[in-house]
């Protein structure tokens, strides 16, 4: 999937006042709000800030505000008021509000869409500007990080991840304390961390988000890491298409390293980390933790039969931990408040929280951190503010192409790693897609099922052939084409990808067969035997089979 | 005593390819180094040739089979000529939902181009990409670098007509 993006960095950063900040207008610049002109909004805020006299205003950039579906956003924080749909041509409105508000006045009641959420991984996102070390390290940043390297061992370091319950935020909820207690005591050496930001699921912008809006976070999650397993290097492992990703990674290791908060002998110490960003170039396999060694290393990105483990033999060969780029986001923050403060979150097997891309046909579209156990109905229609057009709610996906759909009777049902995996989908990386009864379920199979044959990297046959035989299946039940028996027939097949297939991939690509087969049966049926595509999406070929 | 291989020229005497040498140099030349050196290949030329695939290959002493392996593999190199505009539609989960093939059919039926084509007159390459990451502006494309959101397909064809 070739994609030219040119990396976006602009120069203008807005205005600081010098003395006591009375009121501040916080512009997004996340990529969404972005292509929405937000850059003019800031510039222009600043323009008129300036000529209005107003000293006391501070114009900043900060990363994404959460609320996509209104962008370009404008925050005053002082008081609460979230300014959507900004049209950089008037920015009167603004220009007055920021006139308005006076010292120590009470915020206005938050909208619902923030009020329910609890924010960790994403507490600086729309607070700080992403591209500043200063503004980060003002909001505690590298805090935990020097408190970790001075006074505490990295097995205490250990005990306190393990006690908080973290498990990887990249999908399979592998506990975090467990993986970096495997690679401390592996042998081998030198030791690498690898931060996995290669967020492949269509539908999940969760790291795309935090990245672009606190990127030091992630640093530092990764440097007490590597104190806390003995290594001192380390790679973002990032999408290729998210070039103001990139840049801002790149931007914040070398800010960091100029500050000593990186690099050799960090905070004057003995700890040395060096980070680099290495670019992956659009497969999605390579989010599979071998492929992306494979990629890292140079390679073609197919993935390796485990054991071994890349805890044990990872990156050439050495133990390498390797995380998702929210599991690190939620490490400084433990090390800050204790493990103990974060267990206390969330459910009694899933600890903390979440962060979702929430996306598809709901109104709030946009990015929402809750904690763990938080009903399906609380995002999607208390956050998540409903279906588009008044219409009906179908289903909501979850877990990416390898996921499930889940229908509306389990929509009260608390979100967790086990309640997803028991009603067949997966909590995946957190990309949540909202669709109504214009989506056609065996549609949207045949969708994830193209996906995964395109993205299948053709070594082992169960994934390769049968993706392609399967989404064979699939276009012709779609299209009209199937007979009585077709359904068992791919039922057996996708039985056989998921147990043999030698990664996640394949193990996972039939999952979305198998999940809506199980709650919407009765659409595949229609059309089979009646020859109708109940929500008029497939176009039918030729006449009914059964007639 | 150790083996000196000659320098490898680069294909002809264009000034950008002092670009590509000197990243690879920054590399330490290492075989790892074949993804990063296609990414500034394609970076600084647009597309990637034979010549640069032979280029590289012989920079990084890795087999010209295998640079052409990694390159086909990543769906994001291009090994063919590009036309000068270049159009992305989205097809992930939540620009698909929001008639993403709809925008396809409509650019093949007024500019005769598919996935992965170029127009007869080289003015557009089109291309479809799975998830920018911009679901809230679905239905998304990228034309020339820049991400739209909430895509209106007759006025986005009439745009793209008139390049």
């Amino acid at each position: 999937m070739p994609i030219q993006l040119q990396p976006v960095r602009h120069r203008y950063e807005g205005i600081a006042p010098a003395g006591p900040v009375r009121a501040s207008a916080y512009v997004c610049e996340a990529v969404s709000c972005l292509s929405t002109a937000s850059h003019e909004i800031l510039t222009g805020l600043g323009a008129e800030v300036a000529a209005s006299a107003m000293t006391d205003v501070a114009v900043k950039r900060v990363g994404c505000l959460g609320l996509c579906a209104a962008g370009p956003l404008v925050k005053i924080p002082e008081t609460g008021q979230l300014f959507g749909n900004v049209n950089p041509a008037d920015l009167q409105p603004i220009v007055a509000a920021l006139q308005a508000v006076t010292p120590g006045q009470a915020g206005i009641t938050e909208p619902v869409f923030f009020g329910r959420q609890l924010r960790i991984a994403t507490e600086n996102s729309g607070r700080i500007d992403p591209e500043s070390l200063d503004d980060y390290v003002a909001a505690d940043g590298y805090a935990a990080l020097r408190r970790v390297i001075t006074s505490m061992t990295p097995g205490a370091v250990r005990d306190e991840v393990t006690k908080s319950g973290l498990r990887g935020r990249g999908g399979a909820g592998y506990p975090a304390g467990l993986k970096w207690n495997t690679v401390a005591k592996a042998s081998g050496a030198p030791k690498y961390v690898i931060c996995n930001a290669d967020e492949g699921d269509p539908g999940a912008f969760m790291d795309r988000s935090i990245l672009e809006s606190d990127p030091h976070r992630v640093l530092e999650g990764m440097a007490i890491a590597a104190h806390a397993i003995g290594a001192r290097f380390g790679y973002v492992y990032c999408r290729g298409e998210y070039p103001l990703v990139v840049a801002r990674i790149r931007k914040a290791i070398r800010d960091a390293e100029r500050a000593g908060y990186l690099g050799t002998s960090v905070m004057d110490t003995e700890f040395s980390f060096e980070v680099d960003v290495r670019l992956g170039a659009g497969a999605y396999v390579c989010g599979e933790e071998t492929a992306l060694i494979a990629s890292i290393e140079g390679g073609r990105g197919t993935p390796k039969s485990r054991p071994p483990y890349p805890a044990v033999a990872g990156l050439w060969g050495r133990p390498t931990l390797i995380n998702n780029v929210e599991t690190f986001a939620n490490v400084a923050p433990i090390l800050r408040n204790g493990g103990d403060w974060f267990a206390s979150i969330g459910t009694a097997t899933s600890r903390g929280t979440k962060v979702f891309a929430l996306a598809g046909r709901v109104v709030n579209t946009g990015i929402v951190e809750v904690p763990m156990g938080t009903t399906l109905r609380e995002i999607v229609f208390d956050i998540g503010g409903g279906i588009v057009d008044g219409r009906a709610f179908k289903a909501v996906q979850t877990g990416g192409p390898a996921g499930g759909c889940i229908p509306a009777q389990f929509l009260d049902m608390p979100v967790d790693y086990e309640s997803l995996l028991e009603i067949g989908s997966f909590m995946g990386s957190g990309g949540m897609i909202v669709m109504d009864e214009t989506s056609c379920m065996v549609d949207v199979t045949r969708f994830f099922m193209d996906f995964m044959r395109e993205e299948s990297c053709g070594k082992c046959v169960p994934c390769r052939v049968g993706t392609t035989q399967l989404w064979m299946m699939l276009d012709a039940i779609a299209g009209g084409r199937a007979v009585h028996g077709d359904i068992d027939r791919m039922e057996r097949l996708a039985e056989m990808v998921r147990k043999t297939s030698l990664c996640g991939l394949g193990q996972g690509a039939p999952n979305p067969i198998f999940s809506t087969l199980r709650y919407f049966r009765d659409e595949y049926l229609a059309h089979i035997e009646d020859h109708v595509c109940p929500a008029g999406v497939c176009a039918m070929e030729g006449a009914p089979v059964s007639a | 005593m150790p083996v000196t291989t000659p320098k490898p020229a680069a294909p002809d005497g264009d000034e950008r390819w002092q670009v590509v040498e000197r990243r690879m140099r920054q590399l330490g030349n290492r075989p790892e180094a074949v993804i990063e050196s296609l990414h500034v290949v394609q970076e600084t030329f647009g597309e990637i040739d034979a010549d640069a695939l032979r280029y590289v290959s012989d920079s990084l002493a890795v087999p010209p089979s295998t640079v052409f392996g990694v390159a086909t593999f990543y769906h994001y190199f291009k090994l063919r000529p590009q036309g000068e505009h270049t159009c992305v539609v989205c097809t992930g989960t939540a620009c698909y939902i929001d008639g993403a093939l709809d925008i396809l059919a409509a650019i093949k039926e007024r500019l005769d181009v598919a996935p992965k084509g170029t127009t007869a007159d080289g003015k557009l390459s089109l291309h479809v990409g799975r998830c920018f990451g911009s679901c809230s502006l679905a239905p998304a494309v990228i034309v020339d670098g820049d991400v739209e959101g909430h895509v209106e397909t007759a006025e986005l064809v009439r745009r793209l007509e008139a390049l």
